[in-house]
C-alpha cells in the first residue's frame, strides 16, 4: 500500500470562530466532518492520506475554547488550550498536580506546545496496523491484524480486547479520570458534562472509536472539581524512548490518606485496554488501609486479574501489577518485582 | 449506491468486507411493505376460500376436539430458535443503527443455542418427524396454480385443503432454512476471529477474499431474516391464522379449524379405513409430524 507522505488530500476547511458555528458546522457535515485541534493526530492521517475527510473544522481560532479558568466548583480547561500552558498553569500546579506531570510527560516540548489537552485525551489508537490503513476492525473492516501469532503486539491490549486489540495512548487520561474531570460536550441536543472516564469506550461498544464524540458532537472544556485538591497524587509513565514516547502504560492516582490509612482514592491506568481503566475494585480493596509497600503489592496484584497478554506483550502484566503497586506504596517503598 | 463495503487488504487485493448496513433499513422497509400489500389484498381484493370437499363425515366424525400439531420437543425447538434469533438480530443490528452496546458475547451465544438447536431439529426432523411433510409436494404445486389461475378469473376447480402446512409455509420454512443455514455456517466460522470458548482464534483460517465473502453471505442472510421474520411475526398475529399460531403455544389446533383448511386424507389425524389406535397403535396422524 503507497503511502503518500506530506501531501495532503484536498477538503473544504472551515475556521469558525465560535463553539456555536463549529458545532453547527460539524452538525451539518455529520461524518464528513473531521475535527482539528492542535493537529498532532490529525495531521498524521491526513498526510498519510489514510483519512480523507471532505471538511475539516479548524478550531484554533475560537477563543472560548481556550484558557484555564478558575469556578466556583474548581477549575474548567477549555479543550483548545494547549498542554504547556496545563503544565504550566499555577493553579493546576498548586491543586491539581497530577494533571501537570502528566501532560508534562506527553511527547516532546515542541508537540506540548501545540497539542492541545482536549486532543490529547481525544486522539486515535497507535495501533500500526491501524494507521497504517489496513482494514482492520478499527478502520471498519472484519479483522485485526495485531491479534495474531505472527502480529506485532508489543504495544497492545492486555485487559477488555474484544477483536481490536489496540489501545488509548493519551497520559492526560488517566489523570483526569483520577480528578474526577468532567467533559463538556456540545452536541446537536445541547451541552452535556459526562464523567472523564464515561468519555472512552472499548471495542466491545464501538469498536471504531476510542471515545463517544459522535459526528456533531465538540468537546468544548473539561472541569476539574475541587475534591481531590492538593490530594496525593502519583503519575508514572513507562515509555520505550524517554525522551518522547507514547505510553507502554502509565498509571495515575489521587489519594488522600489521614491518620495512617487510605480514606479516599482514584486511580486509573492506561496503555492496558482500549480505554483508560479506572481500577475501582482496587480503589475498593485499598480504601482504609495503610499506604504502603504491602497494600501496594495486593492492590497490584489485584489491577491484573484478568488479563490476557498477546504474543508480545505479556511484560505489561507486571508491569501495570508494580505500576499500582508504586502508586500506592510509593516508589522509596514498593520494590519492583517481575 | 454500494450494496457491498469494500476494502483493500494488505496483499493489494480489493475484497468485500462486509455489505451495506443500509441494507438493514431496505429489508425493514421491504417488511413493511409487504405488511400492507398483503394487508390491503386480503381486504380488498381475496376472494373467500374454497377448497374441494374432502372425506366424509364419517372420517370428519373420528377428528378428536383437538388435533395435535406440534409435540412438546418441536414447540421447544421453535421458541428456543425464536429467541435466539431476535437476540442475534438484535444483537446485530442495534449497534449498526445507533445503539452501540457490548453486544459481540451476547451475539455468540446467542449463535451456538441456534447453531445446538439447528442441529437438534435437523436430527429430530430427519428421524423422528415426518420430514416430507414440511416440503412442497405435487398437490401444493398444482394448487398454487389453479389458486393463480383463479384468482386471474380462469375457470379451474377448486384447490384441495392443504396437509399439514400450505405451501406458503413450507416456502417460508425453505427461506428461513436457507437463511440460517447460510447464518449458522457463516457464524460458526466467524467464530475463529473471536475469543470465544470453543476454539483458539486463527484469523487466518481463510483468504481474505473468502472471509470477506462469508462476511458478506453472513450480512444479506442476517438482513434477508429481519423481512423474514417481520413477515412471521405478522402472519402469526393475523386473526384468521391464529390458530396455527396457538398450536404452536398448546400443541393442538380446533377440530372445526382443521376440517376447514385441511385435509384429512393428506394430514390423517384418524385413519380413515381402519383406526391402529383399536390395535393399540398410536393412529399415524397423532404421531409428531413436525
Amino acid at each position: 500500500m503507497a503511502v503518500i507522505r506530506d501531501v495532503m488530500p484536498a477538503f473544504d476547511l472551515f475556521q469558525p470562530s465560535s463553539i456555536a458555528d463549529a458545532q453547527k458546522l460539524l452538525q451539518q457535515q455529520g461524518s464528513d466532518g473531521w475535527v482539528l485541534a492542535g493537529g498532532m493526530d490529525s495531521f498524521d492521517w491526513l498526510k498519510d492520506r489514510i483519512k480523507k475527510p471532505k471538511v475539516v473544522v479548524d478550531l484554533s481560532g475560537i477563543a472560548e475554547l481556550k484558557g484555564i479558568r478558575s469556578t466556583a466548583e474548581g477549575i474548567e480547561i477549555g479543550a483548545m488550550t494547549t498542554l504547556t500552558e496545563v503544565v504550566e498553569h499555577p493553579l493546576i500546579k498548586e491543586k491539581f498536580k497530577l494533571l501537570a506531570d502528566a501532560a508534562e510527560l506527553v511527547a516532546s516540548p515542541q508537540i506540548r506546545n501545540q497539542g492541545t489537552i482536549g486532543g490529547n485525551v481525544s486522539q486515535d489508537a497507535r495501533c500500526w496496523y491501524y494507521r497504517a490503513g489496513w482494514p482492520c476492525y478499527r478502520a471498519g473492516g472484519n479483522i485485526c491484524y495485531a491479534d495474531t501469532p505472527e502480529g506485532r503486539n508489543r504495544e497492545h491490549a492486555i485487559l477488555y480486547a474484544d477483536r481490536c486489540v489496540a489501545v488509548n495512548p493519551s497520559d492526560t487520561a488517566p489523570a483526569l479520570i483520577a480528578l474526577d474531570a468532567k467533559f463538556v460536550i456540545r452536541g446537536p441536543k445541547g451541552e452535556r458534562a459526562i464523567d472523564a472516564e464515561d468519555y472512552f469506550i472499548g471495542p466491545d461498544i464501538d469498536i471504531t472509536s476510542l471515545h463517544v464524540l459522535r459526528p456533531g458532537d465538540l468537546l468544548t472544556a473539561i472541569r476539574i472539581p475541587s475534591t481531590w485538591a492538593g490530594a496525593q497524587f502519583y503519575f508514572e509513565k513507562v515509555r520505550d524512548r524517554n525522551v518522547w514516547d507514547f505510553p507502554l502504560l502509565n498509571v495515575a492516582s489521587a489519594m488522600v490518606v489521614s491518620n495512617g490509612g487510605i480514606e479516599r482514592i482514584r486511580i486509573a491506568v492506561n496503555g492496558a485496554a482500549a480505554r483508560p481503566l479506572r481500577l475501582r475494585v482496587v480503589e475498593d480493596a485499598v480504601r482504609g488501609k495503610p499506604a504502603n509497600a504491602a497494600t501496594g503489592e495486593s492492590a497490584g496484584k489485584l489491577a491484573v486479574q484478568g488479563a490476557v497478554p498477546l504474543q508480545f506483550n505479556a511484560y505489561k502484566i507486571p508491569l501495570m501489577r508494580n505500576l499500582v503497586k508504586r502508586a500506592i506504596g510509593g516508589v522509596a517503598e514498593a520494590t519492583w518485582t517481575s | 449506491m454500494d450494496f457491498l463495503k469494500w476494502a483493500i487488504s494488505p496483499w493489494g487485493q480489493r475484497v468485500p468486507i462486509h455489505i451495506a448496513w443500509f441494507l438493514i433499513w431496505v429489508a425493514v422497509i421491504a417488511g413493511f411493505l409487504f405488511f400492507i400489500v398483503h394487508a390491503t389484498y386480503l381486504r380488498y381484493f381475496a376472494k373467500p376460500k374454497e377448497f374441494q370437499s374432502s372425506g366424509s363425515p364419517l372420517i370428519a366424525a373420528r377428528i378428536p376436539e383437538h388435533v395435535p400439531r406440534h409435540s412438546l420437543t418441536a414447540r421447544l425447538f421453535h421458541w428456543i430458535m425464536a429467541a435466539s434469533m431476535f437476540t442475534l438480530l438484535f444483537t446485530a443490528f442495534l449497534p449498526k443503527v445507533g445503539m452501540p452496546f457490548d453486544w459481540v458475547t451476547y451475539h455468540w451465544i446467542a449463535g451456538s443455542v441456534l447453531t445446538v438447536s439447528i442441529l437438534f431439529h435437523i436430527v429430530h426432523a430427519s428421524f423422528f418427524m415426518d420430514f416430507w411433510s414440511i416440503w412442497p409436494d405435487k398437490i401444493d404445486l398444482r394448487d398454487a396454480f389453479r389458486r393463480t389461475l383463479r384468482f386471474l378469473g380462469k375457470p379451474e376447480p377448486p384447490p384441495d385443503k392443504f396437509a399439514k402446512y400450505p405451501l406458503e409455509n413450507k416456502l417460508y420454512h425453505a427461506a428461513i432454512m436457507a437463511a440460517g443455514l447460510s447464518l449458522v455456517v457463516t457464524g460458526v466460522f466467524m467464530m475463529f476471529r473471536v475469543r470465544t470458548i470453543f476454539f483458539p482464534r486463527n484469523p487466518y483460517l481463510f483468504s481474505d477474499m473468502t472471509w470477506g465473502m462469508m462476511y458478506v453471505l453472513h450480512g444479506l442472510a442476517g438482513v434477508g431474516l429481519i423481512a423474514l421474520i417481520m413477515v412471521h411475526v405478522y402472519f402469526g398475529l393475523r386473526p384468521e391464522k391464529r390458530p396455527i399460531t396457538k398450536s404452536m403455544i398448546f400443541g393442538w389446533m380446533s377440530r372445526d379449524f382443521y376440517l376447514k383448511e385441511h385435509d384429512p386424507q393428506r394430514w390423517p389425524v384418524e385413519s380413515p379405513i381402519s383406526s391402529p389406535a383399536s390395535k393399540g397403535e398410536a393412529p399415524e396422524g397423532l404421531r409428531d409430524a413436525g
